[in-house]
């Protein structure tokens, strides 16, 4: 008998850990790869705790009425058919989830205040991200190089995401860095991010635009800083600057591979129309 | 000539889409034939519109409703199902990305607009009445005028399917996507009508509602003496009155751009693409409480029915539903916590929003309280209501979770919010309307639905829809974004996908059973002789079962919450005659007369409808006119009136027993 319960036991233990080891290694967001994921996990551990009292409380009282006040016959169990209230009671659980929300409102707010500045010290890289009709373009305007379809960055340093959109709204989501902001057409947003390692970080669209929206996944190679500076100078050197037919090609509503530029054309067109585009002289 | 005849069949009827589209053609034309066959075989044309197309009687309506939202559940499930059967595997292509785009456009419109909102509007129609001692709805004629808008703006929205093609930019519709630009075809615009005229009934049915609840209770029902769930319809008409103007007016923004060139949500020209998630979410936060208020009014009766003792916290109840729908209109921003707001923004409607979690966890105590020293009764009934309480939970709590802005970051647009949304619309209304309709079906029908087959469908639901959503909460969390038509292998998506599908599978399951268990108890019916076969509490059940077309022969008086109750259980005094009526207190009564201009006002609305859809304004303006037309006799209708004899009372109660 104990036998067999110490194996049980340990046959538990075995199931749970290859759960954990096997399912939750593929949990992005519970295995965040930087500062603004780390800290958002906090408050999404937070809340499940916080949550999981509730659950608990509930659950409990649920299975004890149903057990305790199930119709039996014959029983004599107390059957109090004109019960209808019960101050003390009442205040309590009203107070309990004020108190739990004051408990959750208050980092939440801290965090939200957090998230728009710079997660770190470090001197922050600007990348421009615009979402173009299902595809991503990536824009460095210190460097003047642009990616399509998948960013490089260096690790342990600020990013500063420029939000930016041709055509209709998207999402930018890389769930191991943080989570995501909106790109919308003809308003600038920005969303701060940060790789503490080098490595590869699948990011995708999070908001539906269309039918080629699955096809917005991206990349994101976090490199160390001097492979990252030796990235970017081969990209100056080796890849081909934007023509205007790339140009064209990377507005219209379309699904390319992978690319990257030298040198990249500043978007001039009225920002739904990129057929419109088309027709204006180029300003820069 | 047969080349552009086939021309015109690809652009209006799709037929260059493949067998999908030829199989249900075939099947709509048959369906069609099948039922006129049998009306004309049967000879009941007559019947048919004589005791339903032209009813004006709120029972008649409800049950109509219902009808319609069963068809509406069959439709969106079957979507539910293409869509589960697409992403059971990675890498299918069992659906390409158009396709797949137009089933999850639909299947939430319908679910929502068509499916959930009929049926809560069917209920309220059957029991509302019934529960304050009424004889009718204030405004029978509107009531009608609702239901038909409503049939017929889900026929036209089901028919896009095989006509001009369905719409494809997701139930929320978002701009620029929505806009003219980016959704060439007819299928948006059959979005924008159908809701438009879906929407105007329903604001009716708001005012409708409002206007019997607070002029037509039976004497002595103070407000505070109303059933839980009068009060909860009652709350749900104010969120209506206030709510579906915004999406009126939202749609036909919209319409304009789509239509006539308008530039209210275009990029260009200085349209705000912003402004429509703002007011689609004005009007689809409140919407989602629109569609739960009614359920939580469903679970306060059945739980205090079937525990056999009074509902526990009737003021917080109210002050709760009241709390509720002032809290509702605060908190639309939480649907787009991610679109640049600002963290004040954010921090106000993440509090604002945490704020609903408060009187909706007092709701929660309440039921279970009501179970405290009760004696719980399991019918199937009661089991939808029980099972609300824990699935419900799951629900909401993450909905807290997602209320949190900075976490919301994460799981917004991923597959955790599809997993939450799914837990109160589904644990809430669905399991609510089911909970309603094994509740009050033998007051309608006069027979109770078979408690074993309908546990059977209960269990395989329940169980079944927790295999389904349950996995989502982690697909999310694994980065699996909503609205995806594939997924790549090699993520681990896979497994959790496939336990989706199966459960899906055993969702339709549970379906199909319980038309089966309606089907079956049709057929074999356990009739309801007494009227009042759950020991009631509420006054629908002190009148025969189905309930005759007047309802009350004589109006009761009522003493207390829980009128019925108290009558059965009078303290101290003799117990009151319960079942049988006081002949000499019987008087004509006044009625409502059948029409058929509901009927033909919806017909041309549904005309007119099709014409704008299509831009062929020589169909889309006469339709309207006809419209007008309709409206207008109808303000010169003197006559509309028939008392009901006291011998013909006599006679149906004598025949009830009652007398
Ligand atoms: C405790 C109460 C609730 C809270 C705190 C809550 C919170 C939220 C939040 C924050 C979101 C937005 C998440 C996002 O887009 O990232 C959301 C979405 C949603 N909720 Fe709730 N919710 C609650 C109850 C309900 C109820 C009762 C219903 C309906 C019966 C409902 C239906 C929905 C729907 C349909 C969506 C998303 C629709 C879409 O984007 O297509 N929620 N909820
Ligand atoms: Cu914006
Ligand atoms: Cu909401």
């Amino acid at each position: 008998m104990q036998f067999l319960r110490k194996r049980w036991r340990a046959v538990l233990i075995f199931a749970l850990s290859t759960l954990m080891l096997s399912g939750c290694g593929k949990i992005v967001v519970l295995n965040p790869q930087g500062p603004v994921a780390t800290e958002e996990l906090h408050l999404i551990t937070w809340s499940f705790g916080l949550m999981m009292i509730v659950v608990v409380a509930v659950f409990a009282l649920f299975a004890f009425m149903l057990i305790k006040y199930r119709a039996k016959k014959g029983s004599k169990i107390d059957y109090q058919p004109e019960q209808e209230g019960n101050r003390l009671l009442e205040t309590v659980w009203t107070v309990v989830p004020i108190l739990i929300i004051i408990a959750l409102i208050i980092p939440t707010i801290k965090t939200t205040y957090a998230l728009v500045k710079p997660p770190s010290t470090g001197t922050p890289v600007v990348i421009k991200a615009v979402s173009a009709n299902w595809k991503w373009m990536f824009q460095y305007p210190g460097q003047g190089i642009e990616t399509v379809n998948y960013v490089v960055i260096p690790a342990n340093r600020p990013i500063e995401f420029q939000l930016d959109a041709i055509g209709p709204m998207n999402s930018l989501w890389i769930p191991a860095l943080g989570g995501q902001e909106y790109s919308m057409p003809g308003m600038l947003m920005r969303l701060w991010l940060q790789a503490d390692h080098p490595g590869t970080y699948v990011g995708r669209s999070a908001n539906f635009s269309g039918r080629g929206f699955v096809h917005m996944v991206f990349n994101v190679i976090a490199k160390s800083p001097s492979d990252y500076a030796t990235w970017v100078q081969k990209v100056k050197t080796t890849a081909p600057a934007m023509t205007m037919a790339d140009y064209q090609k990377l507005t219209a509503q379309n699904v390319v591979h992978t690319m990257t530029f030298s040198h990249y054309i500043k978007f001039f067109g009225p920002r739904n129309n990129s057929m419109n585009a088309l027709y204006r002289a180029p300003n820069s | 000539m047969l080349h552009s005849l086939l021309q015109l069949g690809d652009k209006y009827f799709m037929w260059n889409e493949g067998p999908m589209i030829w199989t249900s053609d075939v099947l709509i034309v048959l369906t069609s034939l099948g039922i006129i066959g049998v009306l004309t075989y049967l000879k009941r044309w007559n019947w048919l519109w004589k005791e339903w197309l032209t009813t004006v009687d709120h029972k008649k309506i409800g049950i109509m409703y219902i009808i319609a939202a069963f068809a509406m559940f069959f439709r969106g499930g079957m979507d539910g199902l293409i869509i589960r059967a697409q992403l059971a595997v990675p890498n299918n292509q069992f659906l390409n990305a158009e396709h797949y785009d137009q089933v999850f456009t639909t299947h939430g419109t319908i679910m929502i607009l068509f499916m959930a909102m009929p049926f809560i509007i069917g209920l309220m129609n059957i029991a509302v009445p019934l529960q304050i001692g009424a004889r009718d709805v204030a405004f029978p004629y509107l009531n009608a005028l609702s239901f038909w808008l409503f049939f017929f703006a889900a026929l036209l929205f089901n028919i896009s399917f095989v006509i001009g093609g369905s719409p494809d930019a997701g139930w929320t519709s978002y701009a620029p996507l929505a806009g003219p630009f980016y959704d060439t075809g007819v299928g948006e615009n059959y979005y924008l009508i159908s809701l438009q005229i879906t929407g105007i009934g329903t604001i009716a049915t708001g005012i409708n509602f409002l206007v019997t609840i607070l002029k037509m209770r039976a004497p002595g029902m103070t407000l505070m003496k109303m059933p839980m769930f009068t009060w909860s319809i009652l709350v749900t008409s104010i969120i209506i009155i206030f709510a579906f103007p915004v999406l009126t007016v939202t749609l036909a923004l919209l319409m304009f751009d789509r239509l006539f060139g308008a530039q209210f949500f275009s990029v260009t020209h200085g349209g705000l693409p912003m402004m429509w998630a703002n007011l689609f979410w004005i009007w689809g936060h409140p919407e989602v409480y629109i569609v739960i208020l009614p359920a939580f009014g469903v679970f306060s009766e059945v739980v205090s029915t079937f525990s056999h003792k009074r509902l526990f916290g009737y003021k917080a109840m109210v002050v709760s539903m009241v709390a509720i729908a002032i809290l509702s209109f605060t908190t639309w921003v939480h649907h787009f916590f991610t679109m640049g707001a600002g963290a004040s923004v954010n921090s106000f409607f993440s509090f604002s929003t945490m704020l609903i979690a408060v009187p909706t966890g007092v709701k929660m105590f309440n039921w279970l309280f009501t179970m405290y020293k009760g004696r719980i009764q399991f019918t199937t009934s009661m089991l939808w209501a029980l099972a609300f309480i824990p699935n419900f939970l799951i629900g909401g709590l993450t909905g807290v979770m997602l209320a949190v802005a900075p976490a919301d970051y994460q799981y917004h647009n991923s597959y955790f919010l599809v997993a939450h949304f799914h837990y109160v619309l589904i644990a809430g209304t669905v399991f609510g309307v089911f909970s309603g309709l094994y509740y009050w079906w033998p007051k309608m029908f006069g027979h109770i639905l078979n408690e074993k087959i309908g546990k059977w469908a209960f269990w395989i639901f329940m169980i079944s829809f927790n295999m389904t959503f349950m996995p989502m909460y982690f697909l999310g969390l694994m980065g699996m974004t909503r609205r995806m038509y594939t997924y790549p292998a090699g993520l681990g998506w896979g497994p959790l996908n496939m336990i989706e599908t199966i459960g899906a599978l055993g969702m339709g399951l549970g379906f199909v059973v319980m038309v089966y268990d309606i089907v079956y108890s049709i057929r074999h019916p356990e009739k309801d002789l007494t009227g009042d076969p759950w020991d009631g509490r509420t006054l629908e059940w002190s009148i025969p079962s189905p309930a005759p077309e007047y309802n009350f022969a004589v109006i009761p008086e009522v003493k207390g919450i829980d009128a019925y109750w108290m009558m059965k259980h009078p303290k101290g005094q003799e117990p009151e005659p319960t079942k049988a009526v006081d002949k000499s207190k019987i008087r004509p009564i006044h009625m409502p007369n059948n029409s058929y201009r509901p009927f033909i006002i919806s017909v041309a609305f549904f005309v007119a409808g099709f014409g704008f859809i299509w831009q062929w304004y020589w169909l889309g303006i006469p339709g309207l006119i006809v419209v007008v037309i309709g409206l207008f006799l109808r303000s010169f209708e003197y006559d509309d009136e028939h008392f009901i004899s006291t011998e013909e009372i006599v006679q149906t109660e004598t025949a009830a027993g009652r007398l």
